[in-house]
């Protein structure tokens, strides 16, 4: 082919590209480039991503310019002779000496970095991360506060039926919240599958693996609003466990504890209360419909005929028609060696009685059966 | 000496099947006494004929690979669940990577060897022919094995091709035993295809053919073959380990029964990063084939190129840990690991440095497969500089897992692997069919795909530094833009493999002008000094190398 249209074709590409970057640089977005985060550690990480970006760069232009220097000038159709050297030791020494002397160059401050990354001694505040399919929960290990963080995002704007709103799928029900300016020390595990814990403004990536805790740190300078996602493949809502992290100001972030001390105290005494009342089907049912769309529908589906193959359903199956116990069972003490994990932490037993007595009356589960929170104290804790 | 001795065995035992072959007897083989229709493919033995159907299987596998990926951007083209639900679009991108390094690059890559090996050193066939035509038929009863899986209830795999457990036993549906299945007969068929590539290199050379004289895509071959049975065995004993964790009660990976599930993950990656390098020491001895040919000089530093591919198969196997930084391995081994890998960058560097040296006044002319070529240094440059990056620990932890990975890896496989099989393809075409391929389709061919693969793969750079992970069918707003370019560039680049598929279907029917044993001015090596098309049998008479 003719060299003079290699060029402008070549030419041609060049400017898609750069019309590329130019775009999006315009329209003044964050999109392009990694984010230099909000503490010193991720400052330092962005600081290294750059270093090696232009590293990268400059070793790409000065390869790229020989070649293409040689493209122009020395192609047969401009009358060029092939020379016939195809040997020479200093250049060879020189081309391997020197790329070896930039690792150096480029490893030894992504070294320090590293451990200082993995220094997690002497933490202020530690939060016990877990991840689950296919939300996370968080247990602030000094203080009697724990609870699930799931989606926010509603079913209709995911499935294209409402407009999805600015945070869409990075929205959480509960954020998990941290003081600025304390060293937190996340320690992060897992319920079932490997999960990952990923905030990219603390530059903390660490996978949670089950039956195993993994640490890491930071220390947040600046207060606000913080967005992650889930970074290992955990099954089908892989895409839909976001974190956020809301970073306050000490003092609020105390007021703030003290507040989820009451609420969780509230709730205890709420559940005693509720054990010695009975609920009517329709309050059952309300709330077990409730509760069955946020927590159960992910697997066993809105319809309640789950994934043929993977999840089973729950409408005609004899568990849910026959086997009050054994219903309450399951939920409770989840099934070993399959994803059906237990829900005794997440859900309360008043929340427990609505969703069974929902799954035992929706979808033509015409059982009538009603289960109440105190039928669930009795399989938990043996007591009526 | 030993090369002639053996030569002429296994010249006794093709004279068994297949009686008269004359090297002027080339347009037409039916006429043999050989078997004739589809018990010719079926039985042959003949190192060509199994290069054709390697050949022909991986680019089937890769159409059928890119269909899966067509499906994947067209969910990903906007926000929303709109065309698959998420358990299916798992299953895409888990089957899609399967395919695509076990069905197209790797079969490609192994039909390339079947045709070539032989024909670079001089020699008749492969030395094991038989085992030859069993390593290449037991592969379509993997892959069918693979692909019906999707069809059984509960879809087929849904883990990802890395298949990490628990998301692959306890909480995988029932086909993972299809899955583990295919994948022993895929390692079978492997093991079988490097087995035949070192008797062959070992026993088979023409008198004179050293070593060190050597073509290096016979070079990388050899030790790519090595490299294949050193870690297939590996791969073989984690599958099983996962089948007999999810239905024997084993606890391999199972920290309740005293495993641990990072232990699955040293064993892949052990088999996983000498894999990478299967995918790409071959493409490497392709590129140093081409250049030369179309620079008219020799190549720079052939002993450096082939001490270089030595020393990246060598380092293979001491960088697994780099895909694992998050797992929350000790400092100590994230340090080794982070030199380590970086420690790879200096010998393929050295690769790079000597191919631009060769075109460094030469007299070079841009001819398909040189276009190519030259495409595959600049994008599989890029590729490998971003894997440069990705070996930083603390800028890891913000890379992994995102679709700055997936960038990286489909620049290295996609602009690396499949641009230098189809450079070797146009390279060597005319060799095989003795016509002139249509270099008009070739060229619309080679600047659509150079374009839309740069739409597909450079924004997916961006998505996921700005903090898109990987393997997630639904993304927040801000990459939204991204995606749709990515989207557009990806269904471009599939439409761009049709112009490919309508060009090879064109050459097997031989048309086009017909071309010189030589075919490319400046082509040297043993191969174009047999006639075009290569005859059915070539070297029955090793040549002898000055």
């Amino acid at each position: 082919m003719k060299f003079s249209s290699f060029i402008s074709y070549m030419s041609v590409l060049l400017i898609v590209c750069l019309s590329f970057a130019a775009q999006a640089i315009d329209t003044g977005r964050s999109n392009l480039n990694m984010r230099p985060g909000v503490s010193d550690i991720s400052n330092q990480v962005y600081g290294l991503h750059m270093l090696m970006f232009y590293v990268c760069i400059a070793i790409a232009v000065v390869v790229f310019t020989f070649m293409f220097y040689s493209m122009v000038v020395h192609r047969k159709s401009k009358g060029a002779k092939a020379a016939n050297f195809h040997e020479n030791l200093t250049v060879e020494v020189v081309w391997t000496i020197v790329p070896f002397a930039i690792l150096i160059f480029m490893a030894v401050p992504a070294a320090y970095t590293l451990i200082d990354m993995e220094d997690v001694s002497k933490p202020d505040v530690t939060v016990l991360v877990t991840g689950s399919q296919w939300k996370w929960h968080y247990k602030y290990m000094d203080n009697d506060v724990e609870y699930f963080s799931v989606l926010a995002t509603e079913q209709g704007q995911i499935r294209n039926q409402l407009t999805k709103t600015q945070n869409y799928l990075l929205e959480v029900d509960r954020p998990l919240v941290i003081p600025t300016g304390k060293k937190i020390r996340f320690l992060i595990t897992s319920d079932d599958v490997i999960h990952s814990w990923w905030m990219p403004d603390f530059a903390i990536k660490k996978d949670a693996n089950p039956g195993f805790i993994n640490e890491a740190w930071t220390n947040v300078n600046t207060p606000g609003v913080y967005r992650g996602q889930c970074a290992e493949l955990c099954g089908k809502d892989h895409g839909f466990m976001p974190i956020v992290v809301v970073a306050k100001e000490p003092a609020q972030y105390d007021a703030w504890v003290a507040e989820q001390e009451a609420i969780a105290q509230r709730a205890r005494d709420e559940e005693q209360r509720l054990l010695s009342m009975n609920m009517s089907m329709d309050e059952l049912m309300s709330q077990g419909e409730k509760v069955y769309g946020a927590v159960c529908a992910a697997c066993h589906m809105p319809n309640g005929e789950g994934l043929p193959g993977v999840f089973p359903a729950l409408k005609g199956s004899a568990l849910a028609l026959e086997d009050i116990p054994g219903h309450i069972r399951i939920i409770v003490e989840g099934s070993p060696g399959t994803s059906m994990a237990s829900f005794a932490k997440q859900l309360t037993m008043s929340e427990i009685a609505a969703v069974v007595t929902y799954e035992r009356n929706a979808w033509g589960n015409d059982t009538g059966d009603i289960v109440q929170a105190k039928d669930i104290n009795a399989i938990m804790y043996g007591k009526e | 000496m030993v090369s002639t001795t053996d030569t002429t065995h296994s010249g006794d035992r093709d004279a068994d099947t297949q009686d008269h072959v004359a090297s002027d007897h080339i347009d037409d083989h039916h006429h043999h006494e050989a078997p004739y229709g589809i018990s010719r493919w079926l039985l042959t033995t003949n190192h060509k004929d199994i290069g054709t159907l390697y050949l022909w299987f991986a680019f089937i596998m890769f159409l059928v690979g890119g269909a899966m990926a067509m499906v994947i951007r067209a969910e990903l083209f906007q926000p929303g669940l709109q065309i698959v639900e998420p358990n299916f679009f798992n299953q895409m991108t888990t089957v899609h990577g399967l395919i695509m390094v076990f069905g197209a690059v790797m079969p490609a890559f192994t039909g390339l060897a079947n045709w070539m090996i032989p024909m670079m050193i001089g020699a008749p066939d492969m030395a094991l022919p038989r085992m030859n035509n069993w390593s290449f038929w037991i592969l379509p009863f993997a892959f069918l094995i693979l692909l019906s899986s999707l069809f059984m209830e509960g879809g087929g795999p849904a883990f990802g091709w890395t298949f990490y457990a628990p998301l692959s036993t306890t909480y995988s549906s029932d086909s993972t035993a299809l899955f583990v299945f295919s994948v022993h007969i895929m390692g079978i068929s492997s093991i079988m295809g490097a087995i035949n590539v070192i008797v062959t290199i070992f026993n088979m050379r023409a008198p004179g053919m050293t070593y060190m004289k050597m073509p290096l895509f016979v070079w990388t071959w050899l030790i790519t073959a090595f490299l294949l049975i050193a870690v297939m065995p590996v791969l073989a004993a984690a599958v099983t380990m996962v089948l007999t964790d999810k239905f024997f009660g084993t606890s391999f990976f199972d920290a309740a029964g005293g495993g641990d599930p990072v232990l699955f993950q040293h064993i892949f990656w052990f088999f996983g990063h000498p894999e990478v390098y299967i995918m790409i020491l071959p493409a490497f001895g392709i590129i140093s084939q081409i250049v030369p040919t179309f620079s008219r000089k020799k190549l720079f530093g052939y002993a450096s190129m082939v001490y270089a591919t030595g020393a990246i198969a060598l380092l293979s196997f001491i960088v697994w840990g780099h895909h694992m930084f998050t797992t929350g391995m000790p400092v100590e081994y994230e340090i080794f690991f982070m030199f380590a890998t970086m420690l790879v960058s200096v010998p393929t560097g050295v690769k790079v440095f000597n191919w631009v040296a060769t075109m460094w006044r030469g007299s070079i002319s841009f001819e398909i497969p040189m276009m190519f070529a030259i495409a595959f240094i600049v994008l599989f440059t890029i590729g490998g500089l971003s894997g440069l990056m990705l070996a930083i620990v603390p800028a890891d932890f913000q890379y992994h897992d995102t679709y700055f990975v997936v960038a990286h890896f489909h620049y290295v496989l996609v602009t690396g692997a499949i641009f230098s099989i189809m450079a070797a393809v146009y390279y060597w075409l005319p060799k095989w069919t003795g016509k002139m391929f249509d270099i008009t389709l070739a060229k619309w061919h080679f600047w659509c795909s150079l374009v839309s693969v740069n739409v597909l793969f450079f924004p997916m750079h961006f998505v996921g530094l700005a903090g898109m992970p990987r393997r997630i069918p639904d993304y927040a707003l801000q990459f939204a833009d991204f995606n749709k370019w990515i989207s557009v560039g990806g269904f471009a680049f599939g439409l761009s493999q049709l112009i490919f598929l309508a060009l090879i279907i064109k050459a097997c029917r031989h048309q086009g002008e017909s071309v010189s044993s030589q075919v490319w001015d400046g082509a040297e090596g043993l191969e174009w000094e047999i006639p075009s098309p290569a005859p059915y049998h070539t070297f029955e008479t090793p040549p002898i190398v000055r």
